[in-house]
């Protein structure tokens, strides 16, 4: 069984096994310094769908279908799939996977899905309630600006601190033995606040929570971050990377250079005119699935924490003149050597 | 973590990018005056071709939507937009993109509830306060002819 250490961080007891991963990406991404990382690179945004949404579905479906061949395992050899994306009721989710017919756990938690399914993969992985699941999320250019921004054609102009979603989905398949990367301890964040109202400033809304939940891990556990290989966030762009930096050194943290965030990771800020970074479910899971989890697997990393954000809003919520919460979850991945 | 949401903010907006203030106006004042400009052009050139006054005026808007309607079809306006920001959205042009582009997204949702009813999404607030405003205009230019 699972055990708690300190207030917040749980140190499991089984350790679930990265079976296969896999990310699928759109063109932007592809074009990115992650570009040949990516499992697939789809060239057509439309997937040759009549919908945005519709495309944000087949980017999970062959995300997990791709992790499915890499694990060596059938549809039929899981016992869950746990799933979410940033659209109303999680659409993309629920109609990307029906055609696997795995039991289904939707989650939400805006841009730290990757990680809260994640979590709760591991946990029925630990606890026994599954043998093997699989953790998937996805996100989409053009089906979030329609749903929280403006149409894909109108001609509005971006602030230096927006950011731009990713089109893209990661899937891991978990079990409970048969690979050297584990997941070993994970971390529940908590809702936080800063009071900011702008949507075009994701990055520092989410900030303070993925200071807040490094901060009570490495008080819980005792670690110092130069022990990790890669401490990375979700989607903190340049803006909210700099804010966590500077808050965590306030309290006396230097996360150092072993410091990155996926947001700054899949695109060039200079030439591909994303200015602050990318953004959105995709962005972390498909640099988990595509940089991250390759870098455990060729041993080039060893110990990494996986810090998902997300931002706890709604279009209603932001025109309500509300501010944006924020949410980050923390997973550990170690390369156990035999 | 102890920092006001004041202190917090402080060093958000220390942390954050300014908005290319001069870069945009610049831009703006460029392409939106080119847009007017060739508004004037075709008007001239509506005249020269013999129609009254007030029918080039028209005309010369007609095509000024039906070219920026186009270009959002195509998917250029937005790419020129990002540059020249309100040397964009000011004139004419500005009204047909948000008109257009809505058409374009919505239409996966029928022609009813997509089209029909999304059509105004981003237009609709500019109709509702131009007429707004200008019945108060009108209103007060009663008041002084009294």
């Amino acid at each position: 069984m699972a055990q708690r250490i300190g207030n917040y961080t749980i140190k499991l007891d089984k350790q679930p096994s990265v079976l296969g991963y896999a990310a699928v990406v759109g063109k932007k991404e592809g074009q990115g310094p992650l570009g040949r990382n990516f499992d697939m690179v789809y060239e057509d945004t439309l997937i040759g769908q009549k919908s945005w949404e519709k495309a944000e579905s087949v980017l999970q479906r062959e995300a997990v279908k791709k992790a499915l061949e890499k694990a060596g395992c059938q549809p039929s050899d899981m016992d869950g799939i746990i799933a979410g994306d940033l659209l109303n009721q999680c659409i993309s989710s629920t109609f990307g996977l029906e055609p696997f017919d795995i039991p289904f756990l939707g989650v939400y938690g805006a841009c730290s899905t990757m990680a809260e399914s994640l979590l709760v993969g591991s946990m029925m992985i630990d606890s026994g309630a599954a043998n093997k699941c699989v953790c998937v999320t996805s996100s989409h250019f053009a089906s979030s600006e329609r749903q929280f921004r403006f149409p894909l054609e109108y001609g509005g102009q971006r602030p230096p601190t927006a950011q731009w979603t990713v089109t893209g989905s990661g899937s891991v398949i978990l079990g409970s033995s048969g690979s050297d990367i584990c997941i070993t301890e994970m971390s529940v964040g908590k809702i936080v606040d800063a009071g900011i109202k702008d949507a075009n400033n994701m990055g520092a809304a989410m900030a303070k929570s993925a200071a807040v939940t490094l901060l009570n891990y490495f008080s819980d556990t005792g670690y110092d971050p130069k022990q990790f290989d890669m401490i990375a966030t979700g989607d903190l762009g340049f803006v909210g990377s700099q804010i966590l930096i500077e808050l965590l050194s306030r309290e006396g943290i230097n996360l150092g250079d072993k410091y990155t965030d996926c947001g700054l990771l899949i695109f060039d800020r200079d030439k591909q005119g994303v200015d602050s970074g990318g953004s959105g479910c995709g962005c972390s899971a498909s640099v988990l699935c595509a940089y991250i989890l390759n870098g455990l697997k060729e041993g080039k990393l060893k110990d990494v924490l996986f810090i998902a954000t997300g931002a706890l809003m709604s279009p209603t919520s932001v025109q309500q003149g509300e501010s944006i919460p924020g949410v980050a979850h923390l997973i550990r991945f170690n390369k156990i050597s035999n | 973590m102890n920092i006001s949401n004041k202190e917090y903010d402080e060093l958000n907006k220390k942390i954050s990018p300014p908005s290319h203030m001069f870069r945009n106006m610049c831009f703006a004042f460029l392409i939106g005056g080119l847009i007017c400009t060739i508004g004037q052009l075709l008007y001239r050139l509506y005249v020269y071709w013999g129609l009254g006054v007030s029918d080039a005026r028209s005309v010369v808007s007609v095509t000024l939507i039906f070219i920026a309607g186009l270009l959002t079809g195509i998917g250029v306006f937005d790419k020129i937009a990002k540059y020249a920001g309100a040397g964009t959205i000011v004139p004419i042009t500005g009204f047909a993109n948000a008109i257009v582009s809505p058409a374009i997204e919505f239409k996966c949702e029928g022609w009813v509830m997509g089209v029909g009813a999304k059509l105004f999404a981003l237009a609709g607030p500019v109709i509702v306060y131009g007429i707004s405003s200008s019945v108060i205009y009108g209103v007060i230019l009663w008041l002084f002819t009294l």
